[in-house]
């Protein structure tokens, strides 16, 4: 196992203003060294609070958090050496260029001027910001924006980088570009936890992920270990031209070991299984009898291990 | 190096980690390189406007002095504003103007800054990231704002030397009272900005001036000398709880010590007071807006 870098440990956060809010309830959670780590849950779920405990800028009520060892809530300015934060807005400083962002966030934290502007130059080449580097931040898109963030926030060299919603507001190219700049980071051996609603983002770039609601955590593993645990089945919806040997059919594909349940629908079956392996061909092969003219095949996902955890919808 | 930020909110914790330990040493030189890196941050977005910056500190005061002491002499039947028997309107003006600037400054560097950061944009955040106890960040927009209002108050000298059809006597017997009440008014101004900038709606920033700065200022014996108040006497009582009026008497006391002024040591006395009152309420103003 790697070495171990982060370390939730009972954390609890109580808003006890007019309504008291238990926005993080007990949270025990471990990052190792190089993972990207993903908590997914639905707005209001605890993972900003989370994230802004572990970045020094929420107190909890009880419990700790430890960057290699040391308490964030003892020592925060000892532990945000080792913190790259991207938060969920645009907080680039409006007054200095692109390049400027990066070289006085390098200056920040302790580099010379010759280091902090080859590390700024660096960091335009690696996330294609060159030739924006004399761009005040205003004239930038949110994608752009986002992404002179990420390497902002890893200028320092930081141990574990905290992305808060790193997609949202995000045009579905800009969520890609950013995708493989976070993959990028895996070379650099930084330790990331990024929160998102996505689920597609959670399956896409974690290595684990934890799904939480209501400031627990309900369930934690590698997206595939999450998604076989949880039952999530890999679902056939098959559309059929004749009405005829349905049920008949049905009942057959029922019989397989290899389905764990088969009905009919409206204009068709739908047949879940455990597992895809071997099932489509003999599936095709059943069906063509009654007219198969369609086939659907939806692989077991997050948002079903989700539902299935809390009864709600992710995006409720 | 003890990390006060955690002591305002968790007194006495005993254990220390074993990491932080090893590198206390290290960090407290890496808390001086943030503070520098911060301040190198100031000063270069001070230069790129620094016109505006000369615009925006030289014009109330050329525009007061041109005024008072060159357009109302010149209409003759004597300057109406010119209350000191004897002496010259722009020599009381000039100390009251230095004081003007030096506390417009501190509210333009601090204040402003600070709203529009705290507010939409949380600009902040980067700097409130930095390897640096929360409480230095908030001293260094003190301290550079500081330095803006000396260049500030700086600045007002040679206007009152050209500008006013009378001469202006300027007169400084102590260089080294003159630093320290520039230097105390300048960071009694940045701290006035650092509570308007923290506890202040960003929306009502407006508001503050025209219902506190614009009051203090006007009732901060800067067009008159304190002395002269005796006549209304609540009045001389009532604006003794006024900052810039030691701000102005400070400065009247350093460069016109023919001006009637208040006796140095209560300048600054409260100078001192003022400065750390006002300190410690912005700085906690401050903590409260970063950390929830």
């Amino acid at each position: 196992m790697n070495r171990l870098i982060v370390e939730f440990e009972k954390l609890t956060k109580i808003y006890d203003s007019k309504l008291r809010v238990v926005a993080v309830d007990g949270l025990d959670l471990e990052l190792h060294q190089g993972e990207i780590f993903g908590l997914l849950g639905p707005n209001g779920a605890g993972k900003t609070t989370t994230i802004s405990i572990a970045t020094t800028r929420t107190l909890p009520t009880s419990g700790a958090v430890r960057i290699k060892g040391i308490d964030v809530v003892k020592h925060p300015a000892h532990a945000r050496r080792l913190i790259g934060v991207v938060p969920q807005f645009n907080t680039l400083d409006r007054s200095l260029t692109v390049f400027e962002n990066l070289y006085f966030h390098c200056r920040y934290f302790g580099f010379s001027h010759a280091a902090a502007k080859s590390r700024s130059m660096e960091l335009l080449q690696q996330f294609l910001l060159t030739e924006r580097k004399d761009v005040y931040p205003a004239q930038l898109s949110g994608g752009l924006a986002q992404r002179v963030q990420i390497a902002r926030a890893i200028a320092h060299r930081p141990t574990v980088l905290f992305l808060d919603e790193p997609s949202a507001g995000l045009d579905p190219q800009s969520r890609m570009a950013m995708w493989s700049a976070v993959e990028g980071l895996r070379k650099e051996g930084i330790t990331v936890l990024l929160t998102t609603h996505y689920m597609e983002e959670a399956d896409t770039l974690s290595d684990r992920l934890a799904i939480i609601d209501y400031g627990r955590i309900l369930a934690l593993g590698s997206p595939e270990k999450l998604k076989t645990t949880f039952g999530a089945k890999t679902i056939f919806d098959l559309k059929l031209r004749s009405h005829e040997g349905r049920e008949a059919l049905c009942a057959t594909l029922q019989a397989r070991p290899d389905v764990s349940s088969a009905e009919v629908t409206a204009d068709g079956l739908r047949v879940m299984a455990a597992s895809a392996e071997g099932l489509l061909p003999a599936l095709v092969e059943a069906a063509a009898g009654c007219g198969l003219r369609d086939l659907t095949m939806t692989t077991p996902s997050l948002e079903t291990v989700f539902i299935q955890l809390t009864g709600r919808d992710l995006r409720e | 190096m003890s990390n006060p930020e955690t002591e305002i909110r968790d007194q006495g914790t005993g254990t220390r980690d074993a990491e932080s330990l090893q590198d206390n040493r290290l960090g407290s030189a890496i808390f001086l390189r943030a503070f520098y890196g911060l301040l190198l941050r100031d000063l270069r977005v001070l230069t790129r406007e620094f016109h505006t910056f000369l615009l925006r500190v030289g014009m109330q005061p050329l525009l007061f002095l041109f005024v008072f002491t060159f357009i109302l002499p010149h209409m003759g039947g004597g300057n109406p504003m010119a209350v000191a028997g004897g002496v010259d309107f722009g020599t009381i003006l000039l100390p009251g103007l230095m004081a003007v600037a030096i506390m417009f400054s501190g509210i333009a560097a601090v204040a402003l800054p600070l709203a529009s950061e705290f507010g939409i944009t949380r600009e902040i955040d980067d700097r409130v990231m930095c390897p640096l106890p929360l409480w230095a960040v908030a001293l260094e927009k003190v301290c550079f704002s500081a330095m803006q209002s000396i260049i500030a108050a700086l600045l007002v000298i040679p206007m009152a030397y050209y500008v006013p059809a009378a001469p202006v006597r300027v007169q400084v017997a102590n260089w080294f009272l003159l630093a320290l009440v520039l230097v105390l008014a300048s960071l009694l101004a940045g701290s006035l900005g650092l509570v308007i900038g923290s506890t202040v709606n960003p929306r009502q920033i407006g508001l503050v001036f025209s219902i506190i700065v614009i009051p203090i200022t006007f009732l901060g014996c800067v067009y008159y000398p304190w002395a002269s108040l005796y006549k209304i006497h609540w009045l001389q009582i009532a604006v003794l709880f006024n900052p810039i009026v030691y701000m102005s008497e400070g400065l009247r006391a350093a460069v016109t010590p023919g001006v009637a002024h208040m006796p140095w040591w209560a300048i600054l006395l409260a100078l001192f007071f003022f400065t750390a009152a006002l300190a410690r309420l912005g700085l906690k103003g401050f903590l409260g807006r970063v950390l929830s």
